[in-house]
This record gives structure tokens, C-alpha cells and sequence, in this order.
């Protein structure tokens, strides 16, 4: 960090580290990955905490997000105003949420809010039809996809409202075996 | 005395959370005997003047610990205030007070509803408590009554907001004018409790990152909480303790960078991770569970040659008798002219033979070297110890796997939830990929999709089962066959054996026929299995189990001949030592003649002239590398001809062919897991039987592991397609453990039993001249252990104690067994229990989670429309806000039916504050540090909650 220029104070790393999963290496690298998405814009100093968001189409367009069905959901679930317009805590937020070393409880969360698609703070069957049309480029017929969120919502629905609450996809996400090993970004 | 307060805020927690439930008497009563003894203790209070504002601090602390507490132990609650000057803690606990503070009020009602039934209980007890409290208590009291009043409807929060204004403003008054005399008498009592919040300050740090909050929150709460904590620490520790303090703090942080590094560390040595990961994202779980499984056994294979190569074969290398010393470490005159030919070295003859890399060039010297190294007995004990770390590995692995595979064992309750949720790996980045992972999602999705449609007709069960039968029927016969079959080959090669008359076919009868079998049978496998229409995974299963099945006739053949060569051999040898006895006397005899001198010793025979023995043991291991090799050289050729020459014609002919080659009939090969599979299991047995002749082997198969990581890695990559059902792999791969582990026991016995009966031939390897190989042990208890051991391992070698010893561990195997199933059944039980307490779940699910701390932290992370530019309506936020409040409350009436009508009735609410909530305004520096009056409410309890806790507005 030293050598050519200070981009962040040692107590705004340090209050990073104890905020995110990340080691200083890993934030100062974050963000030169910040900065490479859009030279112009992106200060080199950050230590006046200035006021910077990049726009969803260039944070998109990195390549661990770029394959992602889901990249669009990530990055607006993780902006302040649900547009996707990433200042640079929460571009480490994101990171730090999809780390290796989040836990299980904070990844489901995000994970709710992801396909939460209509963001009304439950996945209803609208929201588990865009999930699935995205996870299989829409080869499904409409009555298997049907079938399958249909089967989905009564699996973990436990209120019978016919929509997943938080509680509802919690419990159900806790459970999955895989969820941990596939629900993260390495970066 | 802040042990009790802690213990008594706990029991808040629980109180607010259990609500509902008429189980919180206890903690009500526990309430109720504070506020009435504080009225007590009022009369005789001790004149601490100030500690009144202080404790009603406390007390909101308390109230609004409650919410969180119910978040569980891990979210501890981020910020308990002190009075003294702690002022931005305090504005930012204003949300949560006002929450805390309703809630009190609510307690208020009740408790004093209850005041009479308990109220000498406590009297005695928190007196003194109660005592500190006189001021305090008073508005406590009277809030209580006004909660009382007014907390039956609970629709006015005005009130609530008013009383908690008015509360504020007291405290933070108090706290100001208190916080210069707040250092200087700190109290044993005040001291630890100080302590206590800066712990839990501490823990705040620790697990900030844990938090859902935005980051800009959780980096505002992590520097109020680290100020506190400078603040404060070193007027606890005074000086000293702060040195101490803040080394035990950069030892923490060291010691978790250590930990982080250490894993770090540790998941780059696991070799070709990346790999297995490449071909797992192109070929699905289930081919990448083959190369698992290779990488298991390298590890495992390189734990066996660490053993055989240490403490074996580089003792041997260094310290023993060099080549050309002795008979046994010398070719035979005969051989010699040959020895070095690249055909003879490669049917492992000539000097291969004669070299460390086989068990007769072992000399049966006791010791060896300078070290006194005893090789014979380290020999054996290395043959011993491979099996025995094998099974302890292999055990081990297979019960870790169990463990991992109970975890999973209600599957099939989310499938598709999981299916849907957990499917997609957020790690790809490479779009071929990503659109592979899109159709094996897309096929899994099928797949189960017709699951369930199976499961919802279940119409032709009855024609499933009878060609699961049919084919289990064909397959029994096919095997059965083919067991015939080479029991009579094998029987009809003993016949030949002893005639000299062959045709070529004669002679290779065994070997074609045994090819041929492997061959055809596996794909006729297959094409039966068709026919019983598993789901993939289960038909590799029985795939491998039938090919197993069919290989163990190979086994079986192979062995036999094996024993049958070692007999001949074992007549053999008796005849050849009385010659070879014979002709050194003649030697020596000769010599005296001729030089007519009985004074002088002869000088010793030349050792390549010694007449020898067969040496069975040699024999055998070379038998087994050359099978080894020729299996690796097999294997490698199918690779590279079947699969890599197919995949070049059909990729480059297609250019110039009649017909679509890729799509049509060659096409490119699938990955053969089973074949695979089965390849390295009967490798390994190979090498378990074969380590003890030939130590050799343990090294080639070590150096074929590691080729063929790469080969076959590169191989499946280059030249194979995946599979038409990509289908996953059983969590725990098990089967491959128990298919190890059978080929483990069967290799065991012929080597033990060669161990135990066969007489080690007489002029080589490391037990020449013994009876049995296991006399070594014997003699080494007899020459170096003391006296009283010898007798006590021929006490314990007596029956008379072996005997109750296996009884003893059959009945341990049939209590630990039944204690299993005990266990299984409970496991059962409970799971039953869990599924239950679910659906009673069900309805209570609403009313409970209203405080849930995750659902007000999910709800601040919505996005906050506000920040962007055009800001749309989101009518359905408002609901979900308002009802909350409105939730606790039917809680404390403790009626479900209730509930509903109040959400019915709260629901309205939102469409008219609604765009209060969006609006910026009522949220500025004025609306949240003393909520606001009349709808004030709305917002700061809305969104504000969340917001106003983050940047303390004053």
C-alpha cells in the first residue's frame, strides 16, 4: 500500500478487516479491482472516504460475476438503493458476504435477498419462476416449471402462505448440503 | 450484584420473547418483586444520588436486550450503554429503546397485574437493589400505571413514544451531568459490570462481520464500539491491565490470521484440488468422485511407501551386505550373460530380480549396520502394518463418510427448494462452464421432475419390479456362467499343465478366456441394467457390484495358479537344498583334496556359482509387478487408443465423413466410472498382496498413481464427453470404501496365510533358516526384551486368554451394535419429533418472529428507494413494518385467534403512512433522537429503526 500512494488509512483497513472476512492484502486488492472497473471514476485515495458509485453494468460485467444467472440480483441486493449502483463498501460487502469464510447465517440471508426478485421480503412463486428460468436458460416447459415451484413452496413453506418467508427459506437453506460449498465467490 | 442483573436481564429476554406462553411467570414475578421492592428500598435509600439516573439507563438496556436476545447467542447484543458520557451510544439506542420501551410499557400493564401473587418472594432479595433504584423506580411506576392503562390497545404508540422522549431526555441529562463523577467512584460492582459491556463490546468487534447490516452501519457501530472500548478499558485495567489488555488483543488478532493463514495453508496442499474441480465442473460430481477417490488412495498409497521405503528397503540400501556379497544378492552364473538384456530387466528378471526392490535379496542377518537395525523383524512388521494401516484407514475414512452422509439423511425433503437454491455455483467464471452447469441443472430438474411424476402415478410399479427382477435374474445367471466357466478353464489348464503337447490356444486358454469375459460381461451388465431403469447413481452401484463380482473370478484364478506355482516350487526346494548342502560339501571336500592341506579354510564358493533355491517368495512378488505394469500399460493404451485416437478420428474425419460422427454412432467416449473404479480397487489389492514380496511395488504403484492423476485428468478433459445423465454423486462415496475394503480383507488372507503356514524359503530373504516367518518375532521376544515379557506374551498368546478376548469382542460388537440402533431409533424418533414440532410451527410461525432481530435486519437491507434517483412505490414494505408492532401484542393476550384480527386490522395502516415512510424528512436530525410526536411512530419505526442506529445524529 505504501510505496506509491496511501489509498486507505491503517485504521480504515483495519476497521475493514474486523468488518468483512478480508485480510488488508485482500481489500487493498478488492480494491484495485474496484478501481480497474472504471479508471476515471474511482479515486486512488480513498482515505477522505469519498462519495463514488459504480453503476451495475460495469460490476456486472466482471468476470467471477459475468456467467452468474443471478449477477443483476446479487449486485442490487447488495446496493443501498436497490438500483445497483456499488460504492465501494458495498462492492467489499458483497465480496465479503460471498467469501469462503462467511457464515451460513449471513449467506442465507443474502441468499433470500438474491432471489427475493421482487423484493418484497418474500420468494413467492413469481420470484421462484425467474430464479428457475435463469438457472435453465428457460428450457423448462411452463408446466414443469410450474411443477417444480409448486413442489419448491410446499417443500419449505411452513406458514402455508404459499410464499417463503425468511424463516421459511432459513430452515430450509440450513439443511442443504451443498449451499455453502456453491454459495460463494472467490475473488 | 451485576451477576444477579445480568442473570435478571437474561430472564427479560426470555420474557418478551415467551410472551405468548404462560411459562414466563416466573420471569414476570421476577420483575414485579423488583419494582415493588424498589419501592421499598426507595424509604431507605443510601443517598448515592446519583446512581438513580444511572441504573434507569440500565434498565432500558435491560428492556432492550430483550428483542435481541431472542436472536441467540451469537448476536450478542452490539451496544449496552453506560451513563457516563457515552452520549452517541445513547442516541444511537434510541430506536431500539423506543421498541424496548413499548415493550416495557407492556410489561408495565401486566406486571402490575400480577403485583399481589409474589411480591414478598423477592423482597429479601432485591432489596438492596431496589434500593439504589428510588428515583428511578418512580417513573418506572408510574409508566407502569400508564402502561397499564393504555397498553390494552395497543394501537398508541403515541404514548409509548411520548413516555420514551421524556425518558431520553432524562438520562441523557443525567448521564452528561453524571459522567465526571463517574471515574473516580466506580464501585467492585460497577467495575465488573463495566468489564462486562466492554466484553460485550469486544464480542461486537469480533462478530460485526457476521452482522447483515450495510456496511457503512457496521463500520459506524464498529467505531463507537471500539472508542468505548479504548475508553473504558484502561479504567478497568488501570495501566498495567491495558498493557495486558492490548496484548492479549494483538495476540488474538495474531492468533486468528494465524488460524486464517493456517487453513489457507492447508487447502493449498491438497494436491490437484483445481483440477478435480475443472473436471468436476465439465463431467459432474460423479466422475469427479473417481478422481477423489484416486487422490485418496495416493495419499494413502504414499503413507504405505513412506513405511516400506523407511524402514525398509533404505536400511537395507544403506547398511546391509552391497550386491555380489552373498548367493541371494548375486545373479546365478547361468543368468548372467542375459541379465542386463532390456527384455529380461523387463520381465523383471536378470538384475531386477536380484535387487532391494524383491524380498529374496534380503539378507536373514539379525541386525544390521552400526544402528543394530533389525531388519527381519522391521520387515515383517512392515508387512503387517501395511494391512493394518490400510484397514484403519479405509475404516476410518468409511465411518467419517457415514458421518457426513447422516447429515444428509433427509434428503429428498427439499429437493427441489435445494434444487433451486443451492444448485447454482457461484463459482464459475468460465461461460463452457457455466453452460454445462445450465444443463445438468436442467437435466437434474428433469430428472426429478419425472421423479415426481413417477411418484404421483406409480401406475406400472408392478411391471418395474418385475424387470428389476428379470434383470437381476439374467445378470445371476451371466455370473454364474462365467464363474463355471472358469472354474473349468482353470480346471482344464491343470490337465494341460501336465502334457507337452499344446497348441498356442491350449496354452493361452486361461488368459483368453478370462479377457474375454471382462470384455463382454461388463457391457451385457449394462445392457441389462437398462432394463431395471435406476436412477444413475444407484445403477453404478450394481454396476460395480456385478463387475466386482465378475472379477473376483479373475482374482480367484489368478491366486490359485499362484498357489499352485508356490507348491511346485516348495517340492522343488526341498530337493534343491539337500544339493545345494550337498554340493558345498563337495566344494569344500574338493578343495581339501586338491590342495591336500585340511589345515587351511577354503576360500568361500563364489556366490553366483551357489546352487539355490527357487526362492517362491521372489517369484511371487515378480508375478505380481508384472502384473501391475502390464495393467498400468493396459490401462494407459485403452486411454490413449479407445479414447483419445476415437476422439481424434471422430473429430477430424467428420470434416469428410457420410454421416454426422459426433452426434451419430462413434461419437466421443463417456468417462466409464465403474470401470475405473473397479480398476483401482483391484490395482490396490494387487499391491496389498504383492508389497510383502516385492517392496518394490509399493513405489510403482505410488509412481502409477501420480501418472495417472495427471494422464487420466488430462485424458477426460481432451477427449470425453460427459455423461448423458450427468448425474451427482452420493455424498459419502462409501461404496468405492467398502468395495476397498472387501479387496482389502480378500488380499489379506492369502498373505497371512503365508505367513503363518508356509515354511520362508532356505537361502533367501530376510526369514531364511527360520521355520516360519513369524518366528522372528519370537526370537526377538526371547533375545531382546527382558525375561518376565517373554512370559507375558506367552500368557497372552495362550488360548486359554485369546479365547475370552474374542468373546469379549464379539459381545462389544453386539452391545456397540445395539447401542446403534438405539441410537437410530431415537434419531428416528427425533427426527418424527422435529417434522411435528413444524407443523405445529406452522401457525405460531407469524405471531413469534414479529421481534425476530434477522427479520428487522433483512428489512433494513431492503433497498432504500430514497437514495435512488426516481424512487417507485413499493406498497408491499408497508405491511410487513407495520404489522410488526401490531404482532406483539396479540402475543401478550396469548390467543392465536386474536392475532389475526389484528393483523387484519394493522394492515391498513401502511397505505396510509406509506409515503411517510419514503419520505426523507421526518427522519432527519429532528424526527429520530427523541421520536417524534404524533405519527412519528411510523417512520422511525419502520425503516428509521435500522437507519437510525447507524449515524447518530447528534
Amino acid at each position: 500500500m505504501g510505496n506509491k500512494q496511501t489509498i486507505f488509512t491503517d485504521e480504515q483497513l483495519d476497521a475493514y478487516q474486523d468488518c468483512t472476512f478480508f485480510t488488508r492484502k485482500e481489500i487493498l486488492r478488492l480494491h484495485g479491482r474496484y478501481h480497474e472497473l472504471a479508471p476515471h471514476l474511482v479515486p486512488m485515495d480513498y482515505t477522505k472516504d469519498p462519495d463514488c458509485k459504480l453503476p451495475l453494468a460495469l460490476i456486472v460485467n466482471m468476470p467471477e460475476l459475468k456467467e452468474n444467472p443471478f449477477r443483476n440480483r446479487i449486485v442490487e441486493s447488495f446496493s443501498e438503493d436497490g438500483m445497483g449502483n456499488l460504492s465501494f463498501n458495498e462492492f467489499v460487502d458483497m465480496f465479503s458476504v460471498l467469501s469462503e469464510m462467511a457464515p451460513r447465517e449471513l449467506k442465507a440471508i443474502y441468499a433470500f435477498k438474491i432471489y427475493d426478485f421482487n423484493v418484497d421480503n418474500y420468494l413467492c412463486k413469481e420470484d421462484l419462476e425467474k430464479t428457475l428460468n435463469k438457472l435453465t436458460k428457460e428450457e423448462l416447459t411452463p408446466e414443469e416449471v410450474e411443477l417444480v415451484c409448486q413442489k419448491a413452496i410446499e417443500e419449505a413453506d411452513l406458514d402455508g402462505d404459499n410464499k417463503l418467508s425468511f424463516a421459511d427459506f432459513e430452515n430450509m437453506i440450513t439443511r442443504a448440503p451443498d449451499f455453502l460449498s456453491t454459495f460463494h465467490i472467490r475473488i | 450484584m451485576p451477576r444477579k442483573r445480568d442473570v435478571s436481564s437474561d430472564d427479560v429476554g426470555i420474557e418478551i420473547d415467551g410472551d405468548l406462553s404462560d411459562s414466563d411467570d416466573g420471569a414476570t414475578q421476577r420483575r414485579t418483586n423488583r419494582r415493588q421492592a424498589a419501592g421499598r428500598g426507595g424509604a431507605r435509600a443510601r443517598g448515592r444520588g446519583k446512581k438513580p439516573a444511572s441504573e434507569d439507563e440500565d434498565e432500558d438496556d435491560e428492556e432492550d436486550e430483550a428483542p435481541r436476545g431472542r436472536r441467540g447467542a451469537n448476536k450478542k447484543k452490539p451496544a449496552k450503554k453506560r451513563g457516563g458520557g457515552d452520549d452517541d451510544d445513547s442516541e444511537d439506542e434510541a430506536p431500539k429503546r423506543k421498541r424496548g420501551g413499548a415493550a416495557n410499557k407492556k410489561k408495565g400493564g401486566k406486571a402490575q397485574d400480577s403485583d399481589d401473587e409474589d411480591s414478598d418472594a423477592g423482597k429479601g432479595k432485591k432489596g438492596k437493589k431496589g434500593g439504589k433504584k428510588g428515583g428511578k423506580d418512580e417513573e418506572e411506576d408510574s409508566k407502569g400505571k400508564k402502561g397499564d392503562s393504555k397498553g390494552k390497545d395497543k394501537g398508541k404508540d403515541k404514548d409509548n413514544d411520548k413516555k420514551k422522549k421524556k425518558k431520553k431526555d432524562d438520562s441523557s441529562s443525567d448521564s452528561n451531568s453524571n459522567s465526571d463523577e463517574e471515574e473516580e467512584s466506580m464501585s467492585e460492582g460497577e467495575m465488573a459490570r463495566l468489564m462486562e459491556e466492554v466484553e460485550e463490546k469486544k464480542k461486537l468487534i469480533a462478530t460485526i462481520r457476521n452482522k447483515p447490516w450495510r456496511m457503512k452501519r457496521r463500520l459506524t457501530h464498529l467505531k463507537e464500539a471500539q472508542q468505548f472500548v479504548d475508553k473504558f478499558e484502561g479504567a478497568l485495567g488501570k495501566g498495567k491491565g491495558r498493557k495486558w489488555y492490548a496484548y492479549k488483543v494483538m495476540m488474538t488478532k495474531k492468533w486468528i490470521k494465524f488460524q486464517r493463514d493456517f487453513e489457507n495453508f492447508r487447502t493449498a496442499c491438497i494436491p490437484w484440488e483445481r483440477k478435480i474441480k475443472e473436471v468436476e465442473s465439465h463431467f459432474g460430481s460423479s466422475v469427479a468422485s473417481y478422481f477423489i477417490f484416486l487422490r485418496w488412495m495416493y495419499g494413502m498409497n504414499l503413507v504405505l511407501f513412506g513405511f516400506t521405503f523407511g524402514l525398509v528397503v533404505i536400511p537395507e540400501v544403506l547398511m546391509g551386505l552391497p550386491y555380489g556379497s552373498i548367493p541371494r544378492k548375486t545373479v546365478p552364473r547361468a543368468e548372467q550373460a542375459t541379465a542386463q538384456d532390456y527384455s529380461v530387466l523387463m520381465d523383471f528378471n536378470g538384475y531386477c530380480k536380484y535387487s532391494v526392490l524383491f524380498y529374496g535379496f534380503y539378507n536373514n542377518q539379525r541386525t544390521i549396520g552400526l544402528l543394530k537395525f533389525r531388519l527381519p523383524l522391521s520387515y515383517l512388521m512392515v508387512g503387517i502394518g501395511t494391512f493394518g494401516y490400510s484397514l484403519m484407514v479405509v475404516i476410518r475414512t468409511m465411518a467419517k463418510n457415514a458421518d457426513v452422509g447422516g447429515g444428509d439423511g433427509d434428503e429428498g425433503e427439499f429437493t427441489f427448494a435445494w434444487k433451486m437454491f443451492t444448485s447454482w455455483d457461484y463459482l464459475i467464471g468460465n461461460s463452457e462452464t457455466a453452460d454445462n452447469k445450465y444443463a445438468s441443472i436442467t437435466t437434474s430438474f428433469k430428472e426429478s421432475i419425472v421423479d415426481e411424476q413417477e411418484n404421483q402415478k406409480d401406475e406400472n410399479i408392478h411391471l418395474r419390479r418385475f424387470l428389476r427382477l428379470l434383470a437381476n435374474v439374467l445378470i445371476t445367471c451371466s455370473l454364474g456362467g462365467s464363474g463355471y466357466l472358469i472354474y473349468f478353464v482353470v480346471k482344464r489348464s491343470q490337465e494341460f499343465a501336465s502334457r507337452d503337447d499344446l497348441s498356442w490356444y491350449e496354452k493361452n486358454e486361461l488368459e483368453i478366456i478370462m479377457s474375454l469375459l471382462g470384455l463382454v460381461c461388463p457391457p451385457l451388465f449394462e445392457t441389462i441394467a437398462e432394463l431395471e431403469d435406476y436412477h444413475p447413481r444407484i445403477a453404478l452401484k450394481w454396476q460395480l457390484g456385478r463387475i466386482f463380482a465378475l472379477f473376483l473370478g479373475n482374482l480367484y484364478t489368478f491366486l490359485f495358479a499362484l498357489f499352485d506355482e508356490v507348491n511346485t516350487k516348495l517340492e522343488e526346494e526341498e530337493s534343491i537344498k539337500n544339493a545345494s548342502i550337498w554340493a558345498m560339501k563337495e566344494y569344500y571336500a574338493n578343495y581339501t583334496r586338491l590342495l591336500n592341506d585340511t589345515e587351511s579354510t577354503p576360500p568361500p564358493m563364489d556366490p553366483s556359482d551357489v546352487i539355490r533355491g527357487p526362492c517362491w517368495e521372489t517369484a511371487v512378488g515378480v508375478e505380481f509387478v508384472k502384473l501391475t505394469v502390464s495393467d498400468i500399460q493396459v490401462s494407459y493404451l485403452t486411454i490413449l487408443i479407445g479414447d483419445f485416437a476415437r476422439a481424434v478420428i471422430v473429430r477430424f474425419l467428420n470434416y469428410c465423413w457420410c454421416w454426422d460422427l459426433e452426434a451419430g454412432f462413434p461419437s466421443y467416449g463417456e468417462f466409464d466410472i465403474s470401470g475405473n473404479v473397479l480398476g483401482l480397487v483391484f490395482n490396490q489389492g494387487m499391491i496389498w498382496m504383492g508389497a510383502f514380496y516385492a517392496p518394490g511395488l509399493v513405489g510403482i504403484n505410488v509412481l502409477r498413481l501420480l501418472s495417472s492423476m495427471y494422464y487420466q485428468c488430462w485424458a477426460v478433459m481432451a477427449t470425453n464427453v460427459p455423461h448423458e445423465r450427468v448425474f451427482k454423486a452420493s455424498k459419502s462415496n462409501n461404496f468405492y470404501m467398502g468395495l476397498l475394503l472387501l479387496i482389502l480383507f480378500l488380499s489379506l488372507l492369502p498373505v497371512v496365510y503365508t505367513i503363518m503356514t508356509l515354511p520362508p524359503s532356505f537361502d533367501c530373504g530376510p526369514f531364511s533358516g527360520k521355520p516360519k516367518m513369524f518366528d522372528v518375532i519370537m526370537e526377538t521376544i526371547e533375545l531382546d526384551l527382558p525375561a518376565f515379557l517373554g512370559t507375558l506374551f506367552s500368557y497372552a498368546a495362550n488360548p486359554g486368554l485369546i479365547i475370552p478376548a474374542v468373546l469379549l469382542m464379539v459381545l462389544a460388537i453386539y452391545y456397540l451394535n445395539s447401542v446403534s440402533e438405539a441410537y437410530q431409533n431415537s434419531n428416528m424418533e427425533l427426527k418424527k419429533k422435529m417434522q411435528m414440532a413444524r407443523d405445529e410451527e406452522k401457525n405460531r410461525r407469524n405471531n413469534t418472529d414479529s421481534t425476530n432481530q434477522v427479520m428487522k435486519d433483512l428489512e433494513d437491507l431492503l433497498p432504500n428507494r430514497s437514495l435512488a434517483p426516481p424512487a417507485p412505490p413499493e406498497p408491499e414494505k408497508g405491511p410487513e413494518q407495520e404489522a410488526k408492532p401490531t404482532k406483539m401484542k396479540p402475543g401478550s393476550a396469548g390467543k392465536g385467534v386474536n392475532l389475526q384480527k389484528d393483523v387484519a386490522l394493522a394492515s391498513p395502516n401502511p397505505n396510509v403512512r406509506g409515503p411517510v415512510n419514503r419520505a426523507p424528512g421526518p427522519r432527519g436530525p429532528g424526527g429520530m433522537p427523541g421520536p417524534g410526536p404524533g405519527p412519528g411512530p411510523g417512520p422511525g419505526r419502520g425503516r428509521g429503526r435500522g437507519r437510525g442506529r447507524g449515524p447518530p445524529p447528534r
